[in-house]
């Protein structure tokens, strides 16, 4: 009964703040509903035992990119209300096609049957909890089984980290800058010159 | 009253439905089109999840790592496309993006 009640909680939240994550006419708004989303959507994993993940869709979405969401919502100079003109004039092609996506989507939901050999094919049955909670059976499986795969996520945002620094760092032309190696390339005899100063003509 | 599969699939199927509307709802506003994307990729996620609770296969929360992973890459550099484009075009209205067409 309680495992009901707050699924249904989590899940019309979710669907609610989804709903107004595109139909609100701030983007601050938007992405403040999408945090709401994603926080209903970490309760939803938590109630179907995935603790790990749900605090990593925390910690990494709500925390990482979300927040970079805001800050370029909130960097970018645009007028969003001229964004929004022809808001309506895409509606009825949008709701047509988001009618038939999920018409298809539910038939799929409401008619499929799990094979029944599926339960022999199972690749990592998950331990009971007693024995081992998820963060630790998940740490087992990603590491021994998985490790490529984990090496691959790894190359990903490096690439990801590597490829957002060359978009957006850019030098302004006219600016002085430290240079450290030719400060250090200095020497002595490049450095100073003594002079012999005569009294009375100077230099 | 017990909670099966189909009401977790339900859930993700209606959240998939709402991030494809919202991309052509909101044609014009990129950052609002990356936030649908993050949607579908959430309603991805729940379905890999409750597979995996209910079948007992610890292999689907590997995968809603990795697709974790990749949505945020997906979500960094996409901004930063974004920043790079406004830096140089002052403008982020979808319609004006058309300088490659020839």
């Amino acid at each position: 009964m309680i495992p009901a009640i707050f699924f249904y909680l989590f899940a019309g939240v979710s669907i609610a703040a989804a709903v107004m994550v595109i139909a609100s006419k701030n983007p601050v708004h938007s992405v403040l509903f999408l945090i709401l989303a994603f926080v209903n959507g970490a309760g939803l994993f938590v109630l179907l035992g995935a603790e790990f993940l749900a605090m990593i869709l925390i910690i990494v979405y709500v925390g990482a990119v979300m927040v970079l969401f805001l800050f370029v919502v909130m960097m970018l100079d645009v007028d969003f209300t001229q964004l929004r003109q022809g808001f309506l004039q895409y509606l009825p092609i949008g709701a047509f096609i988001g009618i038939i996506v999920l018409i298809e989507l539910l038939l799929v939901v409401v008619t499929w049957t799990i094979a029944p050999d599926v339960q022999h094919a199972i690749a990592a049955p998950i331990p009971p909890l007693a024995k081992m909670p998820n963060t630790e059976a998940l740490g087992h499986v990603l590491y021994t089984r998985y490790i490529y795969f984990f090496q691959a996520a790894g190359v990903v945002l490096l690439v990801a980290m590597i490829g957002a620094i060359v978009l957006t760092l850019h030098h302004k032309p006219r600016v002085k800058r430290q240079i450290i190696a030719d400060q250090n390339a200095r020497t002595r005899s490049t450095a100073i010159e003594i002079v012999k100063v005569r009294s009375g003509q100077g230099l | 009253m017990i909670i099966s599969l189909g009401h977790y699939l339900t859930l993700a199927a209606i959240l998939f439905t709402i991030g494809v509307f919202g991309i052509f709802l909101n044609r014009k506003n990129v950052i609002i089109i990356l936030m649908s994307i993050e949607l579908i990729l959430l309603s991805v996620n729940i379905n890999l999840v409750s597979f995996s609770a209910f079948l007992g296969d610890l292999v689907g929360q590997v995968y809603a790592l990795l697709v974790l992973t990749v949505a945020a890459a997906e979500a960094a550099i996409g901004l930063s496309i974004l920043v790079a484009y406004y830096r140089n075009r002052g403008s982020i209205a979808v319609e004006d993006i058309n300088l490659m067409r020839g």
